[in-house]
C-alpha cells in the first residue's frame, strides 16, 4: 500500500520525447488509468514506475521515498504485461511463486501463498500445467496471480486485456474492478480503451503527446471535458463537433450554426468568451431524444430532422441526420426510430453540451 | 462425413511411385558413399582397386583400423580432437551467450559492434596463420591443447555470437522485465529465465562451432606438431610416396564419423524440446 507521487517527469530517447513533463499525485488505494492514444506515452510513464526504464528528468516517489534510482526489485511494485510474458520453462506454480523464491522465501511458505492467490483466482488445477498448455483468459489469470502473490505495494497494468477476444475481456475487467475492491491496494493501469478506462478508473490520467491533457473521475472528464480531445476520445459514438460562432448580444448566449440559432442555457459560465468568438458545439448522441409533448422542456432545443443513415443496435439506434448541413448522430431509443428518411422531431439536450473555442480547441 | 471418408481411403491406400522413387535416390545419394568408406575399412589391401570392384568383403580385417588408430596415432589425435573442439565449443558457447546478450539488450557498442564481430570471419584464415604461428611460438603455445582451444574459440566466437544475438533479439523482452520487477537482479534475470528460454539457439551455435571445430584442418596443421595435433591433421599421412593407405583413411574417417553423429543426435533431442517451449502470446 503506498501514494505515488511524480514531478516534473521528462522521458527522452534519443531526439524522441516520449514523455514531457508529467505531475501527478496518486493516492494510496487509488484505481488510476492512464489512457491516451498509441505512442501518448503511457505505457512508458507505466514503465518508468516499474523501473524498467530510467528517467531523463524529474522524481518519482512511491511511499515517500524518491525511488529514481531503485532496481525494480526493490521498488516492491508487480506488473502485468500486454503479453502476459509467463515463463514458458516453468509451470504455473513455478510461476507465482517465482518472485517470493527470487526473495528467498521459504519453500512451504512459497506453497502456501502460490496455492492461495490459485484459489482466489480459480486456477488450482492449472497449477502443474505449462503456460503453452493454457488459453489466453487462463495466461492472464496466472499473470494477475503472480502479481498478487507477492502482496506488493503498488500493481501495474500495461495493457492486460488488449490480447483477449471481447467477451472474455469484459468477464477479465471486471473481475480485475473485484479484485481492486478485494485488496485495495494501489493500482496503475494502462490502456488505450475508454471503455477500460471509464469502467476501471477512480481516476482517469488522459495523454496525449506526452503529457497530461486532463485528469479526473471519470464522470468529471465525461461530462465536462477540458478540450475537444478528451470530449472526442471519452464516449461511444463519439460526440459530435458542430462549428459555429457565439453571440452574446441581446441577453441571452446563443451558439449560431450556419442557418440555426441555438441558445446556451442559462447560467452556464461563459467568462472570458467574446462575441461572435468561432467555437465548437459538443453534443453527445446520448444527449440527444425524440421530442415528446408540445413544447421542448427547459434546456433542449428541438428540431425537425431527416434520419439518413439508422444503425440498430437492438436497445438503441444510432441515428444520423444533417443539423444546419452538418451530419450529427444521435443515440435513440430503438422504438423511437422505424427507418431511414423518416422525419421526426428531435429535442437537443443543451444544458449537457460542450462549448469549445474553435482555434484553442480548449472548453469555455 | 460419409462422403469424405471413402476418399480419404482411397488416398490412403494409394502408392506415391514418384515420392518414393524421389527418397530412393537421395537416400542413395547420401548414403553410398559412406557404405563406400565403411566397405573400404574393412577390406583387405588387396581388394581396393580391383575391377570388378568388391562389393561385400568375403574376409572382413580389422587391421587398418588398428594401423590407424595406433600406428599413425590415429587414437591420440582423436582425443586431442575431442578435448580441444569440446572445450572450444564450450568457451564459444558460453562467451558468445554473453557476447549476444549484451549486444541484444544492452545494445552494446551500437550498431557497428556487433557488424564488427561478424567481420572478423571476411578475413581468409590464411591471412594471419603466419603471424599467429609466429606469436605461439613466441610465447610457448606452440603445439599445446591451450593453443589450439584458444584459436579455435576466436575462429567459431563471431559465428556464434551472431546466431545467439538473432535468438536473443527475437525473444521478447518482457519475461526478462517480469523477472526483474519479480525480484531478480539482471544475473538473476539472464540466468533463470533468458538462457533457459534461448537454450535452443545455444546448442544450435554449440553445434554449429564444434562442427567448425571438428573438421578443421589448416590452423591444426601450421599450430601443431607432434603433441596437440588434432584427428583431420592424422589424414595425411596416408597419401605418401608409396602410394595411399585407403583402408586406413576409410577406416579413421568412419572412427571420426563416431562424436559428431552422437553431437547431432543429442543436439536433436534438445532442439526438440527447445522448440516446442513455443510461444506464449494468446
Amino acid at each position: 500500500m503506498a501514494e505515488v507521487k511524480i514531478t516534473g517527469l521528462h522521458k527522452r530517447y534519443g531526439a524522441f520525447h516520449a514523455v514531457r513533463g508529467i505531475d501527478l499525485d496518486i493516492r494510496d488505494g487509488e484505481f488510476t488509468v492512464l489512457v491516451g492514444p498509441s505512442g501518448c506515452g503511457k505505457s512508458t510513464l507505466l514503465r518508468t514506475i516499474a523501473g524498467l526504464e530510467e528517467i531523463s528528468e524529474g522524481t518519482i516517489e512511491i511511499g515517500g521515498e524518491v525511488v529514481n534510482d531503485f532496481r525494480p526489485r526493490d521498488r516492491d511494485v508487480a506488473m502485468v504485461f500486454q503479453d502476459y510474458a509467463l515463463y514458458p520453462h516453468m509451470t504455473v506454480a513455478k510461476n507465482i511463486g517465482f518472485g517470493l523464491k527470487a526473495r528467498k522465501m521459504p519453500k512451504a511458505e512459497v506453497e502456501t501463498r502460490v496455492g492461495e492467490a490459485a484459489r482466489m483466482l480459480g486456477i488450482t488445477a492449472l497449477l502443474g500445467r505449462f503456460p503453452r498448455q493454457l488459453s489466453g483468459g487462463q495466461r492472464q489469470r496466472v499473470a494477475i496471480g503472480r502479481a498478487i502473490v507477492r502482496s506488493p505495494r503498488i500493481f501495474l497494468f500495461d495493457e492486460p486485456l488488449s490480447n483477449l477476444d471481447a467477451q472474455l475481456r469484459d468477464e477479465m475487467r471486471g473481475e480485475i474492478k473485484r479484485l481492486h475492491q478485494d485488496i485495495a491496494t494501489t493500482m496503475i493501469y494502462v490502456t488505450h480503451d475508454q471503455i477500460e478506462a471509464m469502467t476501471l478508473a477512480d481516476r482517469i490520467v488522459l495523454m496525449r503527446d506526452g503529457v497530461i491533457e486532463q485528469q479526473g473521475t471519470p464522470l468529471d472528464l465525461f461530462e465536462r471535458p477540458a478540450s475537444t480531445f478528451v470530449a472526442g476520445f471519452l464516449g461511444s459514438p463519439r460526440m459530435n463537433f458542430l462549428a459555429g460562432t457565439l453571440t452574446l448580444s441581446g441577453g441571452a448566449a446563443a451558439i449560431r450554426l450556419s442557418d440555426l440559432l441555438l441558445p446556451v442555457a442559462p447560467g452556464r459560465n461563459l467568462d472570458g468568451a467574446t462575441d461572435g468568438q468561432a467555437v465548437l458545439l459538443g453534443l453527445r448522441p446520448e444527449h440527444m431524444t425524440r421530442a415528446r409533448g408540445e413544447k421542448p422542456a427547459e434546456g433542449m432545443f428541438r428540431q425537425e430532422a431527416t434520419i439518413d443513415l439508422l444503425q440498430p443496435t437492438g436497445s438503441r439506434s444510432y441515428a444520423t441526420f444533417r443539423l444546419s448541413g452538418a451530419p450529427v448522430m444521435a443515440e435513440l431509443q430503438a422504438h423511437d426510430v422505424s427507418r431511414p428518411g423518416e422525419r421526426l422531431p428531435i429535442d437537443i439536450n443543451m444544458s449537457r453540451a460542450s462549448i469549445f473555442d474553435a482555434a484553442s480547441e480548449r472548453a469555455l | 462425413m460419409t462422403a469424405v471418408a471413402p476418399a480419404r481411403r482411397r488416398k490412403r491406400r494409394s502408392i506415391p511411385i514418384g515420392r518414393i522413387l524421389l527418397l530412393g535416390f537421395f537416400l542413395i545419394f547420401v548414403l553410398w558413399p559412406l557404405y563406400w568408406m565403411f566397405n573400404t575399412s574393412i577390406k583387405p589391401s588387396d581388394d581396393y582397386l580391383t575391377v570388378p570392384p568388391v562389393w561385400f568383403p568375403s574376409a572382413p580385417t580389422l587391421v587398418h583400423y588398428k594401423a590407424a588408430l595406433f600406428i599413425y596415432r590415429g587414437l591420440d589425435g582423436l582425443i586431442n580432437s575431442l578435448i580441444i573442439s569440446l572445450s572450444a565449443t564450450v568457451l564459444s558457447a558460453l562467451l558468445g551467450t554473453l557476447m549476444a546478450y549484451s549486444l541484444a539488450r544492452y545494445n552494446t557498442g551500437g550498431q557497428h559492434l556487433s557488424f564488427w564481430v561478424l567481420s572478423q570471419r571476411f578475413l581468409p584464415p590464411i591471412g594471419i596463420v603466419l603471424p599467429v604461428f609466429l606469436i605461439y611460438r613466441q610465447v610457448g603455445l606452440y603445439d599445446t591443447h591451450v593453443g589450439l582451444i584458444i584459436a579455435y574459440t576466436v575462429f567459431t566466437l563471431p559465428v556464434s555470437v551472431w546466431m545467439m544475438f538473432a535468438y536473443f533479439r527475437g525473444m521478447p523482452k518482457s519475461m526478462e522485465e517480469a523477472a526483474l520487477v519479480d525480484g531478480c537482479t539482471r544475473w538473476e534475470a539472464f540466468w533463470r529465465v533468458a538462457v533457459p528460454l534461448a537454450a535452443p539457439g545455444i546448442v544450435a551455435a554449440a553445434v554449429f562451432a564444434f562442427i567448425a571445430c571438428w573438421t578443421e584442418f589448416f590452423f591444426a596443421l601450421i599450430l601443431t606438431s607432434r603433441t596437440a595435433f588434432t584427428l583431420p591433421t592424422v589424414f595425411r599421412a596416408f597419401i605418401g610416396f608409396q602410394g595411399a593407405q585407403y583402408g586406413e583413411a576409410a577406416a579413421l574417417a568412419i572412427v571420426s564419423l563416431v562424436p559428431s553423429i552422437a553431437l547431432g543426435v543429442l543436439a536433436q533431442r534438445h532442439l526438440v524440446r527447445g522448440l516446442t517451449l513455443g510461444a506464449v502470446r494468446g
